[in-house]
């Protein structure tokens, strides 16, 4: 197995006294897709927003490349290498798709006021070079030139799920959180959604960590599993090691919630 | 009411769209220019003196429009960047001897001071919050002037002297009129191609949402602060070439209702629309003007306008950005 890319360990964090992530140690390694799932509100985007610097445990470490993350702030952690898209699909509004996929190359960009209002070669070199990482990303993902200039947020769903993909791209990670990737897909663009997973990490060597609930896609696409049950790793493994293991069939028949059900 | 606004709206479209076909954009900056070039001429010296006074609301205006409209900042104290400019030339020149040019980048480099100075501890604070503290560094930016002795106090700074540039003195209203219309073009160049470049796009971006643009790497407090020290910069350099234009400036000049107009002249435009800001800082300066002859009632005539254009065109006169859908 190779070194792990992202390493939580000890992983503690509470709003006034509710805890919401107890003692976690976690691992994603380098070149791994692996899946956390887990009941609503075990903490599993918390995890999240942890990872991203937008929580800040009170107690354990975080790890990524070799870097602690968990002083650094949520900007930070993107240009350190660790890209997210969101559960409930956040692009930017009244902005276009290209422009809305351009935000993710500010990080690895350095114009700045000067530069622009003087309108310097490096400048303009810059722009046209953000255009085409962008242009690149949107058609990985599989958006058409021509739905560049349409404003995002009138894409079709699942378009727009692509777009939030490429904007996460753009940032060019080493690792890729996606926060229930499939929510609100059809069975059609579930599958794309796979090969999509695959190629982002066949090809573009990106670890892909997700949340997802859709236990099919969960076992076909990840190469380890972790599951989260009230703030705490309650099993951590493969597939068929998740779907054999006691407690983590306890966890999810113990509630009720019928999206979280594990239909194998 | 609702079939009135659309029929506003689409009105407004339309000549928008007229407005991007490059010939027709192209021959209106060219007559816009040619206006500019032969109005003092044509129209005399009060409607010259008038219309200086609207090029320097334009500079202004587009500086708070960086902060306000682009950035989405609300600054209720924006007359103490114009404050600052205005009052390091009065005092550079008259107490120090310094030549005009030479003060002109320490009003530039002070109003960017003075920027980090509030922006630093305050742009973490929501909107709101920050609403508060600008008005209060307004406020202590033009009591300080009122009672310091560097300042004038109550009276003010007066005899500043009038710049000279390559053996052109700057002294007449006429043309001073021509520095300000070459100081609202390069206003309007600057802003321009700060929309369109990476840190007008990260203004963008956090405006319409803080967290997603950090989780991008956009790092919300330094984008912020640039707005704000950009903006600072249009308000002194505007505020310097006031200063050396009226040769006397006092602490009312700066007051809050300054500021006020100010924001009025963006808001009105409609927030980070370029065109619109510059139509806002017109309607501000000339409105009242062009409504002279009413007499006393020209300013409650003059407000209910404001009022009616607010209520069907909350977002502003010039329309929304073309895009298709």
């Amino acid at each position: 197995m190779t070194a792990a890319l992202l390493s939580l360990s000890g992983v503690s964090l509470a709003f006034a006294g509710n805890t919401v992530l107890q003692n976690v140690d976690f691992q994603v390694a380098e070149g791994a897709v692996v899946s956390l799932i887990g009941p609503n509100g075990a903490g599993k985007t918390s995890l999240f927003n942890c990872i991203t610097g937008f929580y800040k445990p009170q107690t354990g470490t975080i790890t990524f490349d070799g870097q602690a993350l968990l002083k650094l702030k949520p900007h930070r952690v993107t240009a350190a290498g660790i890209a997210r898209t969101f559960q409930n699909v956040r692009l930017f509004r009244e902005m276009t798709v290209m422009q809305n996929v351009m935000s993710g190359m500010h990080c690895r960009t350095r114009s700045g006021a000067i530069a622009a209002i003087l309108g310097l070669p490096s400048q303009r070199a810059e722009e046209a070079a953000i255009r085409e990482a962008c242009d690149d990303c949107l058609r990985f993902v599989g958006v058409t030139p021509d739905e560049y200039d349409r404003i995002a947020t009138t894409l079709a769903y699942g378009h727009q799920r692509r777009v939030e993909i490429a904007r996460a791209l753009a940032t060019q990670p080493k690792l890729l959180l996606l926060d229930e990737p499939a929510a609100g897909l059809n069975a059609g663009e579930k599958q794309e959604l796979i090969a999509l997973i695959r190629r982002i990490r066949d090809e573009r060597g990106i670890s892909v960590l997700l949340i997802e609930h859709d236990m099919g896609l969960v076992m076909q696409v990840s190469e380890r599993i972790s599951v989260l049950d009230h703030g705490a790793m309650i099993a951590d493994g493969t597939a068929r090691e998740i779907q054999a293991n006691p407690k983590v069939i306890e966890a999810y028949l113990g509630q009720e919630d019928a999206e979280a059900e594990l239909d194998f | 009411m609702s079939q009135h606004d659309s029929v506003t709206t689409r009105l407004s479209a339309r000549i928008a769209a007229q407005f991007q076909t490059p010939a027709v954009r192209w021959g209106g900056i060219a007559l816009i220019l040619v206006f500019l070039a032969v109005l003092p001429a044509v129209f005399g010296q009060y409607a010259t003196v008038i219309m200086t006074n609207a090029l320097l609301y334009v500079v202004l205006a587009l500086g708070l429009n960086v902060v306000v409209g682009f950035a989405g900042l609300l600054d209720l104290g924006y007359a103490a960047f114009f404050a600052v400019g205005a009052y390091t030339i009065g005092i550079l020149t008259l107490e120090f001897g310094v030549n005009f040019w030479l003060a002109l980048p320490c009003a530039v480099v002070g109003a960017a001071i003075a920027g980090v100075i509030i922006g630093g501890p305050t742009l973490r604070l929501r909107s709101d919050y920050l609403a508060i503290v600008t008005l209060g560094f307004g406020e202590i930016v033009r009591f300080s002037a009122r009672n310091l002795a560097i300042t004038g106090k109550a009276s003010g700074l007066s005899g500043i002297g009038q710049p000279w540039l390559f053996g052109w003195h700057i002294a007449t209203p006429t043309d001073f009129y021509y520095v300000f219309c070459g100081l609202a073009i390069g206003a309007v160049i600057v802003s321009l191609r700060l929309e369109d470049s990476r840190l007008g796009r990260a203004w963008l971006y956090v405006r319409h949402d803080e967290d997603v643009a950090e989780a991008m790497g956009i790092n919300r407090v330094a984008v912020k602060l640039a707005a704000y020290v950009i903006g600072a910069i249009f308000a002194a350099i505007g505020g310097a070439f006031f200063a050396a234009n009226l040769g006397a400036i006092s602490p009312e000049s700066f007051s809050f209702t300054q500021s006020v107009l100010i924001l009025m002249a963006v808001i009105l435009g409609g927030m980070g629309k370029i065109p619109g800001v510059i139509l806002g800082a017109f309607i501000v300066i000339l409105g009242p003007e062009l409504l002279r002859n009413l007499g006393e009632l020209r300013l409650m005539v003059f407000a209910v306008m404001l009022l009616l254009i607010m209520l069907f065109r909350p977002s502003g006169i010039w329309p929304k950005r073309g895009t298709r859908s």
